[in-house]
């Protein structure tokens, strides 16, 4: 076997908390990269994943610090290095793709000049050469206008452009080792596949080894040759891509493998006839900006029209941009409609959420995304929960605070969580505090928007589990807004499919991905990455569907 | 519209903006003057004057005409250069002002020349250093000079240098008639020391925050993470984007200085723009306190104009 490139051993990072406690989050990881190998680290958040391989450029992040281990890289050894020694490795001998290229770039500056900016930092070579290798490297990653992109600002291009310009920034010093953080994870999946088929392209020519950084194992299969398995900052698993998705030794990575299987909804059988659906939506337009004429400036949703029966789930699925949440806000009345009927439960709806009263208001309910910005941090849980209680149904005193922990209860939380701050609790936690905030009110109608996208894989199913609980215990609708098509496919009994603001097609869930009729739901459905090695490189998309859909 | 065109029509719409503040300013400060109480032709006449002298006086003031007339008379005047006449020595506003205006400005421009470069260096350098030694030193510097007040600062420089040490006047009435380049440097010595400090304390502190903040921004740490230095990673790629924080920071210690100077002038008994104004309180002359109050605004308004279209221009969104 030749000498391997990395050889990282024993290696323990340690970081102190905000109150001055030090915790081990990395606990003494070894592994090696050999020459050409594109090595994964995989984990859930909080594993450690993004702290190791940012220690294979010797850098820690504020507060963290190495405390022992060596890490060696091609003849050196990063741990004994000043940081003046660091700097010089940085960019020539291993360089690095961020996960969101879009903050990574200077907003401030030409692309160019960021492109090649390690060509000047490190003397490589000429300008004028340097900017002809960039050129060279724009046309290897696919970019449209190869010759002139690099003239641009950064918010002249595309996410997806920008994060093939970031590969092209990591490479131009010709390093030996490309560190690829989530560089995929900000992305729609249509454009991801472009981008996954540029990173692949350009690493097999330059040689070079890698390290994929990712929590997303069906983007790794398609990418790395060996994968790391993380948790807690200790590795639980190492092998073959094949190995590692075939015969997982690890209950650890069972379970990560697990979440992909796919679960069907099933609907439980509608016991009687209802008389009316839950929300009926005829023709509903909305938009941001000064309205004129009536119409506002930029019309984000354009004549959407459905309707959900009592007791079933609705999935409304697209990319960013295709009006998913804006739909959620207009059906909310967050942002009032300026044109189209909203029915819930058979009640039309006034466009203004201001306008419509407190029963109407109690009927539907939204969750929004992000717990860390939905719930206030300075009010304890009790508190946040306390508050709808008095708002809808007038409670008070003991009989609210027995309705509190009822709550909690409901959403699988011990009662004496009330009593602490939202940035005392895990992600997964605060998102079932939201989520029993809208059961709150006892509504019929819940809006999810986007509820699992921040959360980790397990963490999420438990999620979608629980919410299945509830709508049969409460006789809950959901409409349940995702970029997530396997998410969707677990809860929901119909789907619609956004694009630009419009439905494109509406179906149902189960027969999701053999029905879809429409282009753009079909490419949509084949750009989801699968469990399969051969996945990206056996996938064929019409080159002119891909032009006319895809948002890159 | 062109893409191209897009930051100017932004900057032509803060002066719009601008205009009709001060517009509104202009109607605060004249009506606000009118609240005073006291007749003005009583008080010019004294107590020992005939009700038809005073009405008479009134008269030929135009003090009879409704307020609104007044106010426009008054406008008009000022937009056409003519602030009237003071109440108490008939000398033309725009002569008495004339002088000191020129007076207060050289201060200013003298402070600003002095405070700018040296604020913006310590609080770059400061950012730079985070959690340093220099940093923690320019900290407590600037935090113990913004909590104290600014006629402890003048009081202690004139107890200092004027009464132990006998180095500089403890008056800068002399300035105007400065000789030489020493006489001139003494004059100044004083009320610069002490508006220098004042100023450069806050300009500091705000540089040191605007730069953090870009600092801890990803494309920072990418910078970083190309090997780039630490003065590349702060010059080269956050101050860029702290410009427009930065200018707003400098326009409003700046502002300061032109309205903020009272105090400064009383002390130091300077003859600029300022002390005219308290003395123009003590006697009640209404068109110098009102032209003194407008000139202040204006100037406050133009800086923080200024640092507004900084900011627009350079704002790499709003480029082609």
């Amino acid at each position: 076997m030749t000498e391997p490139l990395v050889s990282v051993s024993d290696l323990r990072i340690g970081a102190t908390t905000d109150s001055g406690r030090r915790v081990e989050i990395i606990k003494g990881v070894s592994f090696d990269i050999a020459p050409g190998e594109m090595v994964a680290l995989i984990g859930e958040s909080g594993s450690g994943k993004t702290t190791i391989a940012l220690s294979l450029m010797g850098h820690t992040r504020t507060g963290c610090e190495i405390d022992g281990g060596t890490i060696r890289l091609g003849t050196s050894e990063i741990t004994a290095m000043t940081e003046r020694q660091r700097a010089e490795l940085r960019g020539t001998k291993v360089s690095y793709v961020p996960q969101s290229a879009a903050a990574a770039f200077n907003p401030s500056k030409r692309i160019m000049d960021q492109v090649i900016e390690i060509t000047t930092i490190h003397d490589l070579m000429p300008r004028a050469k340097a900017e002809a290798r960039a050129v060279e490297l724009f046309r290897a990653l696919a970019l449209p206008n190869p010759d002139t992109i690099g003239s641009r600002y950064p918010h002249q291009v595309s996410g997806g452009q920008l994060q093939r310009l970031s590969a092209a920034m990591a490479l131009i010093g010709s390093p030996d080792l490309v560190i690829f953080d989530e560089p995929t994870t900000a992305l729609d999946v249509t454009t991801q596949i472009e981008v996954l088929r540029a990173f692949k392209a350009a690493m097999a020519e330059s040689g070079a080894s890698g390290v994929y950084v990712s929590h997303d194992l069906a983007v790794v299969a398609q990418i790395a040759d060996r994968i790391i398995v993380l948790k807690g900052g200790e590795v639980q698993e190492e092998g073959d891509v094949e190995q590692i998705m075939h015969a997982p030794s690890h209950p650890y990575t069972r379970e990560l493998l697990s979440a992909f299987e796919p679960k069907l909804h099933a609907s439980p059988a509608s016991k009687e006839a209802r008389p009316r659906p839950i929300i009926e939506v005829r023709d509903l337009c909305a938009g941001y900006g000064h309205m004129r004429n009536g119409e506002p400036l930029a019309k984000v949703l354009k004549n959407v029209s459905f309707r959900l029966e009592r007791g079933r789930n609705l999935g409304v699925i697209g990319e960013s941009g295709s009006g998913k949440s804006t739909l959620a806000r207009a059906i909310a009345g967050i942002l009032p409609p300026y044109r189209g009927d909203v029915l819930i439960d058979g009640q039309e709806m006034l466009p203004d959420l201001a306008k419509r009263s407190k029963e109407e208001l109690r009927k539907s309910q939204i969750v929004f995304q992000l717990a860390d910005t939905a719930l206030n941090p300075t009010h304890s849980i009790g508190a946040i929960l306390a508050r709808p209680l008095t708002f809808y149904h007038g409670l008070k005193g003991r009989e609210r605070e027995r309705r509190v922990i009822e709550l909690l209860d409901m959403v699988q939380l011990p009662a004496a969580i009330r009593h602490r701050l939202p940035g005392e609790l895990s992600g997964g936690q605060k998102q079932r505090v939201n989520f029993a905030r809208a059961l709150a009110a006892e509504p019929e109608l819940i809006l999810c928007d986007e509820i699992t996208s921040a959360l980790d894989t397990v963490v999420a199913a438990a999620i979608i589990d629980l919410l299945k609980e509830l709508q049969r215990e409460l006789d809950l609708s959901y409409m349940f807004i995702s970029h997530d098509l396997s998410t969707v496919e677990a809860i929901c009994d119909e789907v619609l499919v956004m694009y630009k603001g419009e439905v494109v097609e509406a179906l149902a869930a189960r027969d999701m991905t053999a029905k879809a009729q429409h282009p753009y739901s079909r490419l949509l459905i084949s750009s989801i990455p699968q469990l399969d090695t051969d996945w990206l490189s056996s996938l064929e998309q019409d080159p002119e569907l891909v032009k006319q859909f895809a948002l890159r | 519209m062109a893409p191209s065109l897009l930051p100017w029509f932004y900057v032509v719409q803060r002066f719009a903006l601008a205009l009709l503040t001060l517009f509104i300013i202009s109607l605060t400060v004249f009506f606000a003057c009118q609240l005073l109480p006291g007749d003005v032709a009583e008080i010019l006449l004294g107590q020992a004057a005939t009700p038809e002298a005073v009405a008479g006086l009134r008269t030929a003031m135009g003090l009879d005409e409704p307020a609104i007339q007044q106010y426009v008379n008054w406008l008009t005047g000022f937009l056409q250069g003519d602030l009237g006449t003071s109440y108490a020595n008939r000398i033309e506003i725009s002569e008495l002002i004339g002088g000191r205006l020129v007076n207060s400005l050289k201060l200013a421009g003298v402070t600003t020349m002095i405070s700018v470069p040296v604020a913006l260096t310590l609080g770059i350098l400061a950012a730079m250093y985070r959690g340093s030694a220099l940093d923690r030193v320019i900290s407590i510097f600037t935090i113990s000079i913004i909590s104290v007040p600014e006629f402890m600062l003048a009081t202690f420089a004139v107890l200092v240098f004027a009464v132990w040490l006998g180095w500089l006047p403890a008056l800068s009435l002399s300035s105007a008639e400065a000789q030489s380049w020493g006489e001139l440097l003494k004059a100044y010595a004083m009320p610069v020391i002490s508006l220098s400090i004042g100023v450069s304390a806050q300009m500091i502190r705000m540089t040191r925050a605007a730069v953090i903040e870009t600092i801890n921004t990803p494309y920072v740490e990418m910078a970083l993470l190309k090997g780039a230095s630490r003065s590349r990673m702060v010059l080269r790629h956050a101050l860029p984007n702290a410009i427009g924080p930065i200018a707003n920071a400098v326009a409003l210690s700046l502002s300061y200085l032109v309205g903020g100077v009272i105090i400064v002038e009383t002390i130091f008994n300077y003859p600029g723009v300022a002390k005219l104004m308290v003395d123009a309180v003590a006697t009640r002359d209404l068109p110098l306190i009102q032209s003194c109050a407008m000139i202040f605004c204006v100037s406050y308004l133009s800086l923080i104009t200024l640092a507004d279209i900084v900011a627009i221009l350079s704002n790499p969104r709003l480029r082609k």
